[in-house]
């Protein structure tokens, strides 16, 4: 039983890396105004980047440096398309979807067919702590974990005790009244697009060189949209999204156990329990969206004279 | 004054030029990755138009494309958005085949129009249960039409695997996870010996149909309206909530079509490949690129699905000639949907500017 416990506990923990990473970039967007719903694409685009150049180099430093190069790319990219030219985001994002999706699968057929495993980030042994049973296994993680944990109070501090996360929620909540005291509205669109588009390739990075330690083709089946979904159930607010990265990691980590112990369930049934789950919660948590930011998707124009 | 007219003008040729980008950035992509474009065009261009049995192949993988682009064209003129068309196909897909294999013997004509209509409905159920999550539960219909093709798509294998699978794949002891072929009286009529599919003809008289039904019937302006201006629709008394699910329900009825045409005219029974993309190809996202590359307009999307048609069937080719992978092609599909989307919203800054000048 211990056993059991430890092993989905810390997988548990293990797969709230990528939620953590995609879920708080997109935070950061939504509060500033801007739906990025090519979070998907961005996570394959980063997972690719990232496997690639550490099945090259063996160097996963340099494989992070990839991802976050790339989802600076993609956050340019989204930005010029959302606040340049005010498109409309929700179709922006599905374009940015399909491209990544597109282009990842397309390199990994050309460059990494057929690439087997690496060796992703390993563990980091705490002295005092590891040797803790069960306990101390679940908290056992690589850094890219410890690092999306820390993430969570880093972005929370962000947006509600600094200046520029007081511009973040005003440009989000009253554009106009923004601008009117010398906000660069769009500046600071600008750059709330660049830290999703780099926090959600940093996520794809953190499946393929920290978690599972592959590419494949649509490795993420959906989790990028699963944590734009979050964003909404956590109701905008840094911890309740973290709450609800942990409720689908959890969601995650019993599925693959499920899978492995061979429970009467089909697989197909444990398999579709995230996206059933997520429709259930959206559904359960909608009404009671306090807080929405009232500019969400909308460009802001400077009104005239 | 005059040069900004020309270019609003101009960018009526937007779409194409999206296109022409799109097929620019790939030359890119492509040289990045060491093949030589000029040959992958030329392979992709003759694939999918060099002969007759290419331009018929061509129409046959547009069909289910259009069918999605019509669907889609009815949600996002009600405002709602619908990237469901994937698990609605299947829907569709899985009651035609169903229903065919549990009555073998009757009227071909007969089984066919009930197979038909079956799919409208379950599609359009299924498309209707993001349409009620979002006018009742306030659940963007967005990630709830992706996630609802992840549980169809998990669903049909299912099936597939167990309760639906083709007997025989038990008794040889093989179980490929697909159904046993439907009478051959349920076969959709051919056009002579080619795979020409009577489906065809039929998405693009409801293609026609459904631009007639958009601007040129009461529930279609209502639609329209509430797609428009939600405050406005509400405001002159229209029930936009249960015109947002209609305006769903109608994308995955469509949707559902195109998935029972796909077996009842091509496959003539279901299986799966166990990509995520199962039976479809990539027609539940193709139709959405259509779509907006048709203007949302469902005239407009006939010979914007043939040119996604042609894309699949030149993928193909592609991948055999000079041996990079088809998905590019589904690359060079999200590359057109972010540039129609940039067009389109320079070519609204361009016309307020113009009218903003003519005011002053």
């Amino acid at each position: 039983m211990g056993q059991i416990i430890a092993s989905i506990g810390s997988s548990a923990l293990q797969y709230a890396a990528p939620y953590l990473y995609a879920a708080i970039g997109e935070t950061i967007g939504q509060r500033s105004g801007l739906l990025n719903l090519g979070v998907e694409g961005m996570m394959l685009m980063g997972g690719y980047i990232a496997f690639l150049f550490v099945r090259m180099t063996g160097n996963l430093f340099l494989g992070i440096i990839g991802a976050v190069g790339i989802g600076l790319a993609f956050g340019l990219l989204t930005a010029f398309l959302n606040v340049t030219l005010k498109a409309e985001q929700g179709i922006s994002g599905i374009g940015i979807y399909i491209f990544g999706l597109g282009l990842s699968t397309f390199l990994y057929g050309v460059t990494l067919r057929g690439a087997g495993t690496i060796d992703g980030f390993p563990d980091i042994v705490i002295p005092g702590v590891s040797s803790i049973p069960v306990l101390g296994e679940i908290l056992t993680q690589n850094v890219l974990v410890y690092a999306s944990f820390l993430l969570a109070p880093l972005a929370w501090y962000l947006l509600n005790r600094t200046p520029f996360g007081l511009k973040v929620r005003a440009v989000g909540q009253r554009p106009e009244a923004a601008d009117s005291i010398g906000v660069n509205v769009n500046r600071v669109r600008y750059i709330t697009a660049i830290i999703g588009g780099v926090l959600a390739s940093v996520a794809g990075a953190s499946l393929s060189i920290g978690v599972l330690n592959v590419f494949q083709q649509n490795l993420t089946s959906g989790m990028g949209f699963i944590a734009v979904a979050l964003v909404y159930f956590g109701g905008w607010r840094i911890y309740q999204v973290l709450l609800g990265c942990l409720l689908f990691s959890t969601i995650d980590a019993l599925k693959s156990w499920l899978q492995v112990a061979g429970v009467g369930i089909p697989s197909e049934f444990t398999l579709m329990l995230p996206y059933v789950v997520i429709l259930i919660v959206l559904a359960a948590f909608a009404r009671k969206r306090v807080y929405s930011p009232d500019a969400l998707t909308k460009p802001f124009e400077r009104g005239e004279g | 004054m005059r040069l900004r007219k020309v270019v609003t003008k101009l960018t009526g040729f937007a779409s194409l030029i999206a296109v022409l980008a799109a097929f620019l950035l790939g030359v890119v992509i492509l040289l990045g990755v060491g093949a030589n474009p000029l040959q992958a065009y030329r392979a992709l261009f003759v694939g999918a138009f060099g002969n007759l049995e290419a331009i018929i192949n061509t129409a046959v993988k547009a069909t289910p494309i259009l069918f999605v682009a019509i669907g889609v064209i009815i949600s996002f003129r009600g405002g709602v958005l619908n990237i469901g068309g994937q698990g609605q196909l299947i829907v569709g897909a899985l009651t035609a085949v169903a229903i065919a294999l549990a009555f073998p013997n009757c009227a071909g004509w007969l089984m066919i129009t009930f197979c038909l209509l079956a799919s409208f409905i379950t599609g359009g159920i299924w498309g209707g249960i993001a349409g009620s999550l979002k006018a009742y539960f306030n659940v963007n219909e967005i990630l709830s039409t992706i996630m609802l093709n992840y549980v169809a798509f998990l669903g049909m294998n299912y099936l597939l695997r167990g309760p639906i699978m083709d007997p025989l794949q038990k008794e040889l002891g093989s179980y490929i996870p697909q159904t046993a072929q439907i009478p051959v009286q349920y076969f959709l009529p051919r056009f002579s010996r080619t795979p020409l599919h009577l489906g065809v003809l039929i998405v693009i008289v409801l293609a026609v149909a459904t631009y007639i039904f958009l601007w040129r019937t009461t529930i279609g302006f209502r639609i329209r309206t509430t797609g428009e201006n939600l405050r406005a629709a509400r405001g002159a008394g229209i029930n936009v909530g249960g015109y947002q699910v209609l305006s769903l329900s109608l994308a995955g009825s469509f949707a559902g079509l195109g998935g029972a045409v796909q077996v009842l005219g091509i496959y003539h029974r279901l299986f799966t490949t166990g990509s995520a993309l199962g039976f479809t190809g990539s027609a539940g996202f193709n139709g959405i690129v259509a779509a907006l590359f048709g203007q949302l307009h469902p005239i407009g999307a006939i010979p914007a699905s043939f040119l996604f048609g042609a894309l699949n069937t030149g993928g193909n080719s592609m991948q055999r000639a000079v041996q990079v992978p088809s998905a590019l092609t589904t690359a060079l599909s999200g590359l057109v949907v972010v540039f129609v989307v940039a067009s389109e919203a320079i070519r609204r800054r361009h016309s307020r500017k113009a009218q903003r000048d003519e005011v002053s």
